[in-house]
């Protein structure tokens, strides 16, 4: 009789050990949700869901908006999916909602797929801000444009226009081919080549997923399908640092030029060596707290989200709410070699 | 995959009939799963803010749905000996196939229905494959994991598909009444019904364990080993497309890479729940108490602010500590019975 | 006396024959592939970049490739390669940044002991607790990618971190043949010497072929499945530093996917996925042929989108082709043997 008590035993055994394992790892992370979620409704707790984690573009926005948070006391939080994808958004979303949190600041990675639960959302009476890549417009109370997609396009078809002496062949390096920001870009800058720059082709527009090894070998592959071309806009920093990098080592360094949107601290190395000469960006820090400010002002009620709206933002000074719930940063800006040492982001 | 292993596999024995009934329906791993099932959701309502409010459920049904459906098949075909690594990928070629097809203009419904077509034939490519080619399910089913989701990536680049009809749309999230239970959840209890009654209730379920158990004495005793393993293949193939089309519809977008990683999921909710790998055990109530358990450990996580990293690590510890477990307790016995102990009723295992 | 070993001789050339018109045919369809592409763009192997780009790219997943082939051919398979790939190369970067001035080989023997450890614990659970290892390293490969995660959190190494000297052997070339290109072929050449030749490369052959009968024969099964898993971690670890070294930057999200495709490349290369047979040559000229498609794919004008469902295709026709070939070797070996009596 003795061997079934052992079995039983052991069974017995395993299962409190999993048990303890999963349940040490639930009372860590409850101790962990009260503090996120701070104290009751309303309050100035506000998460922040980026398109995906460890992207240094949108870990700079993420300090921006805790500067900004801890300037008017709020709870920060940011989580979100490893990969940019918008279903795992979509749980990120769900769970802001049943902790019942003050706002949401979402950069989407689908205009529509995190619609819903963005709804489902501000039903539960939590504000939505979208930031960096927008939803439809019904899916959240604000969006925080960091440019206007004109001045965007227009920055960087000048910049190229003038690296490659306004005539020739260049090609794109996006990020995804659904990134609702990125699409706006090209479109414009489709627009605007057509109208100002007839000299120059854009013979194709290449995808490289945010990820930094596909842009790495979408570069390769552009450069060596297109023999003739003079330039590559990249108006994602991921993309443009890896572009950056490929051309650095390549044959084409120097011959092929190279701008779009990316960080000083990545693109430093590749302006000094003579890579890039210049490239633009807004500052995502600055994103970042406005974003913040502009979920604070939702949360207390001073705004809806009402064109017209104004509200103030901490050290950026007042902003006004724009057609369709939008709200301008600003003006993006253009690093060369002369300013980029000024810059640590 | 199956030579090196099959000397441990998890073979019933007389000895566990020769115990009380309530031992041995309550000593078992099914039940082991469910009451720690029922600890950490006990123990995360009470220490997790918000995780023990109603809306909870809501999601948590919603989210571990797809893996609710895929698990029930899946676990029929582990329980066979074979495995289908290939259900993700089927989910999203599903999702991408509505889409495009709803985007040319077809019927939602045509076009649901047409992809669920194109699951059957994708699992019936598994199941005459596996069985009838006579090749690892390991080996076979890791091509069309590449394909489907080549297809997949292919068919829609990283385009997305996003004008659902807004009547499914609200269906796959909609509850009943003002109850917290989604909708989708009696579609998952028809599935539920058939399959228990399929596995537990028919020849056709006994034979899928006597194969799991010995394919070679199975075919002597009159199972038809490749007709049933086949059927398997193509219920698996079926309920992922469908699992992908719920999937399309929740998020409302067909993305290729909708569903990526979800193999995973479901091999470890099917372990979990106390399948074993090598065939022959296991019973559908433990695998509902493994998805479910992965579930709430999510969802509580989530709720903590915890990355959806942890998570992955802790799916992957499980799946690795129950097969691991298993193996082990199995030794565990077989040392305990051997030194110095007449050996009691050793029929049917020679150790 | 004379007859069994004619015999045996008969036997064991047919085998060589098999799987040298296996890898043949695979080499064949890497030439054609190129030919294409270059037909098609001539600069795809007549410029500088190209011919480098053609040699570097696939030399880190040949690299996976030839780890692959080994805990194959003993019937097993590693999936947690792309995560061991990713953990080691964030390794790497971490080295040189928190240990400044630190040598370079001393990174590259840290790392590579690094991902061998990570491959003895997944063959430490496959050879001792006796679970299938795609159950065993399908948990660990998504263990380790959380764990990298959490380790890096939201942190990424970049160019300007490392060392110049470095990243130069990541694209840097001796005599117009990369850096990288050179070390994946001497790990090629000796690992491909090792298993035609040792003993020990044998042994992996007969557990392969049939673990019992191995078992029973008196080899040590347990010790060589620990060794075939911590020579796939090791040379997992070993891409990581490359990966770091050519691409720069390192990400939590490195080298993810990539185990498929190091599966894809030893099993296109005729490595049977039932073990026993199969060249760690042959895998490296897949992992050569999966990666010039990908880049051969939008030259050709095909979007390279359809990469994967190309590589899914070429995995089970290549599976289908093992299986029909060593069907109708069998076949013959029978005929063979009823001859002979």
């Amino acid at each position: 009789m003795s061997y079934k008590k052992h079995r039983a035993g052991a069974l017995t055994a395993l299962a409190v050990s999993v048990a303890l394992l999963a349940t040490g790892c639930a009372v860590d992370s409850g101790t962990g949700g009260t503090e996120g979620g701070g104290e009751g409704g309303g309050d100035l707790s506000i998460t922040f869901v980026p398109k995906n984690l460890g992207n240094p573009y949108f870990d700079t926005s993420s300090d921006g908006a805790q500067e900004a948070i801890d300037e008017f006391e709020g709870t920060f939080a940011e989580v979100g999916p490893a990969e940019a994808s918008p279903d795992a958004q979509v749980s990120y979303i769900n769970t802001a909602t049943q902790q019942g949190v003050g706002a949401l600041a979402v950069s989407a990675n689908d205009p529509q797929a995190i619609c819903d639960a963005l709804n489902e959302a501000r039903d539960a009476g939590v504000k939505v801000v979208t930031f960096d890549s927008d939803t439809n417009p019904d899916c959240r109370d604000l969006f925080i444009n960091q440019a206007d997609a004109e001045g965007i396009a227009k920055v960087q078809v000048d910049l190229i226009a003038e690296q490659i002496g306004g005539a020739g062949e260049i090609a794109i390096l996006s990020a995804s081919a659904n990134a609702t920001n990125q699409n706006a870009w090209i479109e414009r800058m489709e627009e605007y080549l057509a109208s100002d720059y007839p000299d120059i082709t854009l013979v194709e527009t290449v995808y490289g997923d945010d990820d930094d090894q596909t842009s790495f070998d979408k570069t390769a592959a552009l450069l060596q399908t297109h023999p003739n071309l003079k330039g590559i806009i990249s108006p994602t920093t991921v993309g443009i640092a890896a572009a950056a990098r490929y051309l650095s080592t390549s044959a084409f360094k120097g011959t092929v030029a190279l701008t779009g949107l990316g960080t000083p601290n990545q693109m430093r190395e590749f302006v000094e060596d003579g890579t890039v000469t210049a490239f633009a960006l807004w500052n995502p820090a600055d994103l970042g707290y406005l974003t913040a400010y502009a979920a604070k002002a939702l949360i207390e009620g001073e705004i809806t989200g009402e064109e017209g709206d104004t509200f103030s933002a901490g050290k950026l000074g007042d902003y006004e709410v724009g057609a369709d719930g939008v709200v301008l940063l600003g003006d993006p800006f253009v690093f060369d070699a002369e300013n980029i040492g000024d810059f640590d982001f | 995959m199956t030579a090196t292993t099959t000397d441990t596999a998890t073979v019933r024995t007389y000895r566990d009939f020769d115990r009380p009934l309530w031992q041995r329906i309550l000593l078992t791993r099914e039940m082991a799963i469910i009451a720690l099932l029922v600890i950490v959701t006990i123990v995360a309502s009470l220490t997790v803010r918000g995780f023990g409010q109603p809306i909870t459920l809501t999601f948590l049904l919603l989210d571990v749905m797809p893996i609710l459906l895929i698990a029930l098949p899946m676990t029929l075909v582990i329980i066979t000996g074979e495995i289908d690594l290939s259900v993700a990928s089927m989910a999203g070629l599903a999702s991408v196939l509505t889409g495009v097809l709803t985007q040319a203009g077809l019927p939602f419904e045509v076009a649901a229905i047409v992809a669920i077509l194109v699951g059957a034939i994708g699992g019936a490519v598994n199941g005459f494959l596996v069985p009838v080619v006579g090749l690892p399910s390991l080996a076979v089913t890791i091509g069309p994991l590449a394909l489907s989701r080549g297809l997949a990536v292919g068919l829609l680049g990283t385009t997305a598909v996003t004008d659902f009809p807004e009547f499914w749309t609200d269906l796959a999230k909609a509850r009943v009444g003002n109850t917290n239970i989604p909708v989708v959840l009696f579609l998952f209890l028809v599935l539920l019904v058939v399959f228990t009654v399929l596995l537990h209730f028919t020849p056709f379920g006994r034979g899928i364990y006597s194969i799991g158990l010995s394919s070679e004495a199975a075919r002597f005793s009159g199972v038809r080993v490749e007709r049933t393993k086949f059927i398997l293949f193509v219920l698996t193939g079926t309920v992922s497309a469908l699992a992908g089309i719920y999937y399309t519809l929740r998020y409302g977008s067909a993305r290729g890479d909708n569903a990526t990683g979800l193999e995973l999921q479901v091999i470890a909710a099917v372990l979990l729940g106390g399948v074993s790998i090598f065939g022959g055990r296991g019973a559908i109530h433990g695998v509902i108490a493994g998805v479910l358990l992965i579930g709430v450990l999510a969802s509580a996580l989530r709720l903590a602010n915890v990355t959806s990293d942890v998570i992955n690590i802790i799916t992957g510890v499980l799946l690795v500590l129950s097969v691991v477990a298993s193996s082990f307790l199995a030794w565990l016995r077989k040392r305990r019975r051997s030194p110095g102990r007449t050996p009691r009723v050793e029929a049917s295992t020679a150790g | 006396m004379t007859a069994p070993t004619i015999e045996r001789s008969d036997v064991t050339k047919r085998l060589r024959a098999v799987s040298a018109v296996r890898e043949f045919g695979i080499l064949l369809a890497l030439l054609l592939v190129i030919l294409a592409a270059t037909i098609a763009n001539p600069n795809f192997l007549f410029s500088a970049d190209g011919w480098r780009d053609l040699l570097l790219t696939p030399s880190i997943l040949v690299l996976l490739a030839v780890g692959q082939a080994i805990v194959i051919i003993t019937r097993n398979v590693d999936l947690s390669v792309g995560s061991v790939l990713g953990l080691s190369a964030y390794l790497t970067g971490r080295l040189f940044i928190d240990l400044q001035g630190i040598p370079t080989l001393a990174v590259f023997l840290i790392v590579i002991v690094f991902g061998a450890v990570l491959g003895l614990v997944n063959g430490a659970l496959v050879a001792f607790a006796k679970v299938p290892s795609l159950v065993i390293t399908l948990g660990t490969l998504y263990a380790y990618r959380g764990i990298n995660v959490l380790w890096a959190g939201g942190d990424r190494v970049n160019a300007s971190d490392l060392p110049r000297d470095f990243l130069a052997l990541g694209t840097g070339q001796v005599l117009f043949i990369p850096i990288l290109t050179i070390i994946a072929l001497v790990v090629l050449i000796v690992a491909g010497w090792v298993m035609k030749n040792s003993r020990a490369g044998r042994e992996f052959y007969a557990i392969g072929s049939d673990p019992d009968a191995a078992e029973l024969y008196g080899l040590r099964v347990t010790r060589r499945l620990l060794v075939a898993f911590v020579l796939s971690g090791a040379l997992a670890g070993l891409a990581g530093v490359l990966y770091a070294a050519r691409y720069g930057t390192v990400s939590s999200q490195a080298g993810s996917g990539w185990e498929l495709d190091a599966v894809g490349a030893a099993v296109i290369g005729g490595v049977a996925i039932f073990g026993g047979s199969g060249t760690v040559w042959g895998a490296a000229i897949g992992a050569g042929l999966l990666l010039t498609i990908n880049r051969a794919l939008p030259i050709l004008g095909i979007p390279d989108f359809w990469q994967r469902a190309v590589v899914g295709a070429l995995i089970i026709g290549a599976i289908v082709l093992d299986r029909v070939l060593a069907l109708r070797q069998r076949r013959k070996l029978l005929e063979a043997r009823e001859d002979e009596s």
